[in-house]
């Protein structure tokens, strides 16, 4: 018998979204003992079933129809003191975000034993003994310590293992999953997707794994559906829905799925637009009376070069100095030590006259297309900020930003608009026009696509790959993604802990990479033992 | 079993030491801060005062009806207004180390006698005024919060606005014309009833009922800054993410509101309570004087109208001292309620 049986669900939006329903008229099941990975771009309503099932709907959003039947019963129906008891216990749910999941006030051991307390089990003794026998099971280092420690003093992955503690406290049934390794760098993603396996297949736990990600699905599920704009587009096996794809969706999300297959490298070229040599940044604690000083060595005597019209991938998990590298570039960081050139010009000993004049030949791209951009500007504001600093008449600039608009993809009228009438990917591009505004010989991207759904990502690669052929530009491209790196990549430098451990051409670092720890990125990789991103791609 | 225990127990104790020496360390180094601070700040107050114009050798002479050169030079003379600024300064600041805040000549007493004996009744009235207002503030805050967009909520924050936006002095004058001269009510001004000779717990009943008009006009626009953060606070906590793992915990909405979302909406209200505690002496100048309330702050308006700057000098300095004071230990009581602070200072 099915653990959870979904039939007809349609929940509502409230008025001024931009559609009427969330979801509709959406039914599946989950078997126990089975991982449901619910598949989708952001906005296909994947999370609110999730979130209807738990009984946890933002205000002003309803389930207008259908039934959740759990334990025959349907939770639709049921009073909210009884759904209540339900939560936590035979129905529990872990989240995205495990930096902010956590109460930071609260030590972790008392988190975990606040389940027990909410459903009035065990008694107080018991329930931190069995805290530290959670945190042994999903592999908290040192339990007895870490019971005690707040969840500032725990890394990402660490705190998502606490949440996944929290939610096997009462043996539930049934476990949501709402894209619970998407905030994590990749070694971290498989270890915790190794986790959820595990403890599935131990308990007996039917799961319910929500995901934009086919490499996750790849990695982990038993049946699949794939959700678009509120509706089930295509369910089936996983191996069925990975390697045969009947929907035309399904098969434009496979393919957008940055493949095994590199791109032919574009011909080798020679003179150098950007010589990073030796650099060095360490940060330290503030140095005091009473404290020691704490010190990361950020960045550690890195050094490449990009030539013209070269796109170089720098690659490596948070915390391994790649941003650092990119802001050095541009002075957002001062670097302590080593030489940046741009085009024959040292950057890192220029004066702020100077600076500001040489900034403007390398331009950023951001990661979070909503935090970049600010939201009581126009767009054209935005775009010719930068020109008319420089000097350029206003009326030439704002005829300048509404070109750029449409080598970027947009429409000129876009100018007139305010950030938030733009969707993610949309933004993005109006990051890209904002840097090409300032004529820039070169592009720093930090983690661009990064925050896009994958169909966009790939459009936007298109865009980058575009403007190097027509602009000549040479580009930074600072991503965790090694697929990603690979496909927009002529070459990829790896970093890990501040140093350089491999760099050369993409074809050799994806597909023969020599240094230990690309072997392990690249093994982590959620998908890397699936080869349908691959087949896919190759017969489209 | 017993042997782990034992030994948690002691690491325990250990840990808890060790956080107990590093408040120490910084009390300690706040301390410090805080002595060099108060003397810059003393100096500085000196600067101000013997630039601003008006002579007390003048005053004083006026008032005695004797305003002749001679007699203006033989006070000068007398208090050391003569003495080159620097030699003036040091002379004070030598007496400030040692405690000594010098000599009224004005009241003829000591200026530390003088502020001691004004000192509880503006401890009262401000003590009383932080109390109410912070309560009332945060149990509105909260009330208004719970019932976000109702006809509660609305209520509760328009009158806040309203608390916030009024003149002090206007509230005051309103409150005495209003509950004491209309209705007979309360007293107006005052601190006790004069010739009355209660003793005991009359005496305590007759200084509240003095106390009311006072504490609630000081108190009122604290009361609308906490309520409205407390309100700001509550709805921000209660989108944050933790607040959804509480509820999928199955906990209680009201569990969840008192353990997850209030605990960390009050931490804003921390920092504004440390704020007002350090308006307890020197932040009741405009009350005191309108209700005739025998504290500090009408001291300190009798001090700058008669130029008596020994004593005007001795309440800056008090004042200020008491604003460092409740820093410091609002900075210790962050430590204490919140983990992430602290641990890489």
């Amino acid at each position: 018998m099915s653990v959870l049986s979904v039939e007809h669900l349609t929940i509502g939006l409230p008025k001024g979204a931009d559609r009427r329903h969330a979801v509709k008229d959406v039914s599946f099941t989950i078997e126990a003992g089975e991982i449901l990975c619910v598949v989708g771009e952001s906005g296909s309503g994947k999370s609110m079933a999730a979130n209807a099932v738990m009984g946890l709907l933002p205000d002003l959003v309803a389930v207008e129809n259908g039934r959740a039947m759990f334990d025959g019963k349907d939770l639709f129906a049921l009073p909210e003191r009884a759904r209540q008891a339900l939560r936590g216990d035979r129905i529990a749910m872990i989240f995205q975000e495990p930096m902010t999941a956590l109460n930071p006030l609260m030590r972790i051991g008392d988190q975990i034993a606040e389940v027990y307390d909410a459903h009035g089990a065990l008694t107080p003794r018991q329930r931190r003994a069995k805290a530290v026998a959670l945190a042994t099971e999903v592999g908290l280092p040192d339990p007895e310590a870490i019971v005690r420690a707040y969840p500032f003093q725990l890394s990402g992955g660490q705190r998502q293992r606490a949440m996944i503690a929290m939610a096997l406290a009462l043996e539930p049934d049934l476990l949501i999953a709402d894209e619970p390794t998407t905030a994590l760098d990749v070694t971290t993603q498989a270890q915790i997707l190794s986790l959820i396996n595990d403890l599935q297949r131990r308990h007996g736990m039917a799961v319910m794994f929500i995901t934009h990600d086919f490499g996750v699905v790849a990695e982990i599920a038993t049946r699949v559906i794939v959700m678009r704009y509120g509706e089930i587009v295509e369910a089936g096996d996983a191996a069925t829905v990975l390697n045969a794809p009947r929907h035309d969706y399904t098969k434009r999300l496979l393919e957008a799925v940055p493949s095994d297959v590199v791109p032919a490298a574009a011909a080798p070229r020679e003179t150098p637009m950007l010589a990073v040599d030796g650099l060095t940044k360490t940060f330290g604690g503030k140095r005091s009376l009473f404290a020691k000083r704490r010190v990361v060595k950020a960045v550690d005597d890195v050094s490449f070069t990009i030539a013209k019209g070269e796109i170089l991938g720098l690659v490596g998990e948070s915390g391994s100095g790649k941003s650092t590298v990119g802001r050095s570039i541009v002075r957002l960081v001062e670097p302590d030590g080593g030489s940046i050139t741009i085009d024959g010009q040292e950057i890192t000993t220029l004066d702020a006259a100077g600076l500001r004049k040489a900034r403007r030949r390398a331009q950023m791209v951001f990661q979070d297309p909503y935090a970049s951009l600010n939201p009581r500007t126009r767009v054209a504001a935005a775009i010719t900020q930068g020109p008319v600093a420089m000097g350029t008449p206003r009326k030439e600039a704002l005829a300048d930003a509404r070109r750029l608009l449409e080598t970027v993809g947009l429409d000129a009228s876009a100018a007139d608009r305010y950030p938030h009438e733009f969707s993610g990917g949309q933004r993005q591009r109006i990051g890209i026009a904002r840097a090409l505004a300032m004529r820039p010989e070169l592009i720093i991207a930090d983690e661009a696509v990064s925050a896009l759904d994958v169909s966009i990502q790939a459009q936007i690669l298109d865009l980058l790959r575009d403007l190097r052929e027509r602009f000549g530009l040479s580009i930074l491209f600072i991503t965790h993604d090694l697929r990603v790196a690979a496909q927009l990549c002529d070459r990829i430098a790896v970093m890990q802990q501040g140093k350089l451990v491999e760099m050369g051409p993409a074809e050799e670092v994806f597909l023969r990479p020599q240094d230990p720890y690309t072997q392990r990125l690249l093994a982590a990789v959620p998908g890397a033992r699936w080869s349908g991103a691959a087949t896919t791609a190759a017969s489209a | 079993m017993f042997a782990t225990h034992a030994a948690i127990d002691t690491e325990d104790k250990a840990r808890r030491g060790f956080r107990l020496l590093r408040i120490l360390t910084l009390i300690a180094a706040r301390l410090v801060k805080a002595v060099i601070v108060l003397l810059l700040i003393v100096v500085a107050n000196f600067l101000l005062i013997h630039a601003a114009p008006g002579d007390p050798a003048a005053v004083m002479a006026g008032e005695a009806g004797a305003a002749d050169e001679i007699f203006i030079e033989q006070l000068r003379d007398r208090f050391g207004l003569n003495e080159p600024f620097p030699v003036q300064l040091w002379t004070y600041l030598k007496g400030v180390i040692q405690l000594d805040l010098g000599y009224s000549y004005r009241q003829q007493q000591p200026v530390l006698d003088l502020i001691l004996a004004r000192l509880p009744a503006t401890l009262i009235l401000t003590m009383t005024a932080f109390v109410i207002s912070l309560t009332l503030g945060v149990v509105l805050g909260v009330v208004a919060a719970a019932r976000q967009g109702t006809w509660t909520d609305s209520f509760v924050t328009s009158l806040s606005l309203l608390f916030y936006a009024t003149p002090l002095y206007w509230v005051a004058l309103m409150a005495v014309l209003l509950f004491s001269v209309q209705l007979g009510w309360l007293p107006g001004y005052g601190y006790e009833t004069i010739g009355a000779g209660y003793t005991g717990l009359p005496h305590v009943a007759d200084v509240a009922k003095h106390l009311v008009l006072p504490a609630l006009t000081l108190g009122l626009f604290f009361t609308a800054i906490y309520m409205r953060m407390t309100r700001a606070s509550m709805l921000e906590v209660s989108r944050m993410d933790f607040v959804k793992t509480a509820r999928a915990k199955g906990l209680s909405p009201s569990r969840v509101q008192r353990r997850h979302i209030l605990r960390n909406a009050l931490l804003p209200v921390v920092t504004l309570a440390g704020l007002q505690a350090g308006q307890l002496v020197g932040g009741a100048v405009l009350t005191e004087t309108v209700f005739a309330w025998p504290g500090i702050g009408r001291l300190m308006f009798e001090a700058l109208a008669q130029r008596d700057y020994n004593l005007l000098l001795g309440i800056l300095l008090i004042s200020a001292a008491v604003v460092i004071i409740f820093n410091i230990i609002t900075d210790v009581i962050y430590t204490l309620i919140d983990p992430r602070i602290g641990a890489n200072a």
